[in-house]
């Protein structure tokens, strides 16, 4: 698909690797000057703007948390002036106190430019009409996808989120042709369609979903797609990064990081250690543009893998996976970082099992252990205890390749397995340390 | 005449601990079913209840709506002799045939079957 910003897009690496040690030289500088906070956090460390001579410098810079926002609610972070703010956002909050994000007139442009982009990048612009289904208001997607789409061309239709009847009748009166929302309420969107007696692959023009703001799946990305009759892309973004939002290409391979915006990093979430290109860890972005406050070295909690191989549809910038999970949720066996996301997904590859679990880990002497307890599928239920056996053998070998660590496997009655989502009831963690 | 030796069979994945059996038995007795015989089949943390029943359809609903994981088999019975040398026929007759038992249990019903 054509790029919107083409020079920028296709830049060579290695000038883009310039282009990003110069914005950060800027940024650093004009940070130290205007944030009390930031400047002191860099006094704490010992380090100055001077100090910053490559890019690679910057992992001597302290890292910011959505703590730091917290801490410094409303708007102790900010040193853009009121009269350059043109813009508040505010996180709901339902994890703790509200965070709240501020703009200057640039911010709100570089937050445009990397949504034009990103649209341009699964083949959006002129003469598409683009449902905007993520809320508007206080919630920076609504307005964020509003913004890029208008900026890419395309004909914005704004019906936040909501009134699931009245968008499917909008999406065929108006002729949409892609949407922006959660890939749940996409989901229910076709429900409610179905039941209304619309086929959304038939009976309307959608063809593109641009989908994110939690997680989910690419059994999930398949369902849609096939379902639906539409290409499905990953959206990735989060209020605190206050600006730009990034999406996958025509190639679905992973999430471009404009590197002119954002420069990311992939860290160990135990020591902060700076991980290599591969690795999976924790995403650590710094937004080189911003100006109303710092974000730098933001720890996301996000947890991904970096790939900076060059991407089929020649755009230079590298891109994340999907996002397999939060630091919130991370356990460490036996020294290993295990997601509670990767055991859903090997546990969706393999359909002799159930897609609920629970992990529980224990101690025994120096020695973690961890079960995962599944629910053999109805299909592949056997009145023969060598094929449960080997159902069991099966889910081990496949956890095992997953989280390399090993686990066993307790094959357990349907419906004994907590529904609901959340970490709270998914992991037992009975060691006591 | 070889229909007749064909019964379904049930078949309940349990976990293996207190109350399961109990459980299982309760509700086929909610449903005033009758088990004619069953045997318990165990693995590691986990096992298999095989039970022959009155009315096995109904049991496998009757189970089923209730959560349990049911399937059916198609198993082979057979009546025995009750004196000295009884398996010994039979075992020998399916052996020399080349068919292999995967699995049995006797019991001793009414008629003195097994």
């Amino acid at each position: 698909m054509g790029c919107w910003n083409p020079k920028v897009e296709g830049m060579p690496p290695e000038e883009l690797r310039k282009a990003q040690y110069t914005l950060a030289k800027a940024l650093i500088t004009r940070v130290y000057e205007r944030s009390e906070f930031y400047r002191q956090r860099m006094k704490e460390q010992g380090i100055r703007p001077d100090d910053i001579r490559s890019l690679d410098d910057i992992q001597k810079l302290p890292f910011m948390y959505k703590q730091d926002l917290r801490d410094n609610y409303p708007d102790g972070l900010f040193y853009a002036s009121k009269d350059e703010l043109v813009r508040y956002h505010v996180s709901s909050g339902t994890t703790g106190k509200p965070t709240v994000v501020g703009y200057t007139r640039n911010d709100i442009e570089t937050w445009s430019e990397s949504l034009a982009r990103a649209f341009a990048s699964c083949g959006l612009g002129r003469g598409d009409v683009l449902q905007v289904s993520y809320g508007y208001g206080l919630f920076t997607g609504g307005l964020g996808a509003h913004y890029g789409a208008e900026r890419v061309g395309a004909t914005v239709l704004p019906t936040s989120v909501g009134n699931t009847e009245r968008q499917i009748e909008l999406m065929q009166d108006l002729h949409t042709t892609a949407i922006a929302c959660t890939p749940s309420y996409l989901l229910h969107m076709g429900e409610v369609a179905e039941r209304m007696g619309v086929s959304i692959r038939d009976d309307t023009d959608l063809r593109v979903g641009i989908l994110g703001a939690e997680p989910w799946s690419e059994q999930m990305r398949n369902r849609i797609e096939n379902w639906l009759g539409i290409r499905a892309y990953d959206i990735y973004g989060t209020s605190e990064l206050s600006g730009p939002m990034f999406t996958e290409c025509s190639e679905q391979q992973g999430i471009h990081i404009w590197s002119d915006l954002a420069l990311t990093e992939i860290v160990d979430p135990e020591t902060g250690e700076v991980l290599p290109p591969g690795e999976r860890g924790e995403l650590v972005v710094t937004i080189l543009q911003k100006e109303a406050f710092p974000v730098i070295r933001y720890r996301v909690g996000d947890i991904t893998v970096m790939d900076e191989s060059p991407c089929a549809c020649g755009r230079t910038h590298p891109r994340i996976r999907r996002i397999q999970g939060r630091v919130d949720d991370m356990l460490i066996v036996r020294g290993i970082n295990v997601f509670p996301s990767q055991v859903e997904h090997a546990l969706l590859e393999i359909p002799e099992v159930g897609r609920h679990f629970q992990i529980v880990v224990d101690r025994k002497g120096a020695l973690d252990t961890m079960l995962v307890r599944v629910e053999v599928s109805e299909e592949a239920f056997s009145d023969k205890i060598t094929d449960l056996m080997m159902i069991r053998k099966t889910v081990e070998h496949r956890l095992r390749s997953t989280l390399n660590v090993g686990a066993g496997v307790e094959l357990v009655e349907p419906g004994s397995l907590p529904r609901f989502e959340g970490k709270s009831k998914k992991v037992v963690d009975r060691r006591s340390l | 005449m070889e229909k007749s030796y064909i019964i379904k069979q049930i078949s309940i994945f349990s976990e293996n601990r207190p109350g399961r059996l109990a459980a299982i038995a309760g509700a086929l007795r909610d449903a005033k079913i009758n088990i004619f015989a069953f045997s318990i089949a165990e693995a590691n943390g986990f096992g298999v209840v095989r039970a022959l029943v009155d009315r096995p359809e109904d049991a496998h609903r009757t189970l089923t709506d209730l959560g349990f994981r049911v399937s059916f088999t198609e198993v082979i019975g057979i009546k025995m002799r009750d004196e000295p040398g009884g398996l010994s026929d039979i075992a020998s007759i399916l052996g020399d045939t080349g068919i292999n038992i995967e699995y049995a249990y006797a019991y001793s019903g009414k008629g003195g079957r097994s």
